[in-house]
């Protein structure tokens, strides 16, 4: 399967959908530095990886494709969940990446300088959930 | 000031790696965009600029961890909503315990210790 980029979805998205994504993540973003604030970096590293803005995004590729059901005439329930587990599949794949992102922070940073560890961990993220993606497709 | 710099980065990364989801396709792909390290990439630079890189480097070990708890929830709710099809929104918000669950989980049997 290949890959493609579909600007036409941007306009299924309504302005208060972008701000309540824009909040939210700027609300996870603080609490998650709050708690680090507060019980340290051991509580706090687990919500670097909350699954804040989750829920948001199955909800509206849900919503997204019942409106192009419903505007096919279609019904459009069924398979729009259908799609949500989709992404909720290709999410679990991201977060092998993921892993592979804290794993080198985790073992680069206490001996290494910020930067060149960052773009490496970012690097491996995209990488290893790229890997993990295209296994998945082929099997 | 810290905390609205921190509303404000995670805002934005939030919301570029969201558009990043939407646009790429096939679907299985931009879900890969869902579970990103947002909050993370938001924050690591204001907490290595404060606190250092042992303290970044811990913040990451436990990450792995909440990874993990990440990835059991992300595959429970897929199976769930394939299985059963319920209401997306309310299925991810329904199972927001089992993340919690497994991330105290390996808190108290890796990170405590």
């Amino acid at each position: 399967m290949r890959l493609k980029f579909k600007f036409d979805s941007l306009k299924e998205t309504k302005p208060t959908e972008y701000l309540s994504r824009f909040v939210f993540g700027g609300v996870v973003t603080v609490f998650a530095g709050f708690v680090a604030d507060h019980y340290g970096p051991v509580l706090g590293g687990l919500f670097l990886a909350f699954p804040g803005i989750f829920p948001a995004g199955v909800s509206l590729v849900e919503k997204h494709k019942t409106q192009r059901e419903k505007a096919e005439g279609k019904l459009g329930i069924w398979s729009a969940r259908g799609q949500a587990s989709v992404e909720a599949t290709g999410a679990s794949v991201g977060t092998l990446g993921l892993m592979g992102f804290a794993v080198v922070l985790w073992q680069g940073l206490p001996t290494h300088n910020f930067l060149p560890i960052l773009f490496t961990a970012t690097g491996t993220w995209i990488a290893v959930s790229f890997l993990f993606w295209w296994v998945r497709e082929k099997m | 000031m810290d905390i609205l710099l921190r509303f404000l980065i995670g805002g934005i990364v939030v919301s570029v790696f969201a558009i990043l989801g939407d646009v790429v396709k096939p679907e299985s792909l931009g879900g890969v965009f869902a579970a990103a390290p947002t909050i993370a990439l938001a924050t690591l630079v204001l907490t290595m600029h404060k606190h250092g890189g042992v303290y970044v480097a811990t913040e990451a070990r436990s990450m792995v961890a909440g990874a993990i708890a990440f990835f059991a929830y992300a595959c429970v709710v897929s199976f769930v909503l394939m299985r059963w099809r319920p209401k997306a929104l309310a299925t991810a918000i329904a199972l927001l315990p089992l993340w919690f669950a497994t991330a105290a989980s390996a808190w108290a049997l890796w990170l405590r210790r």
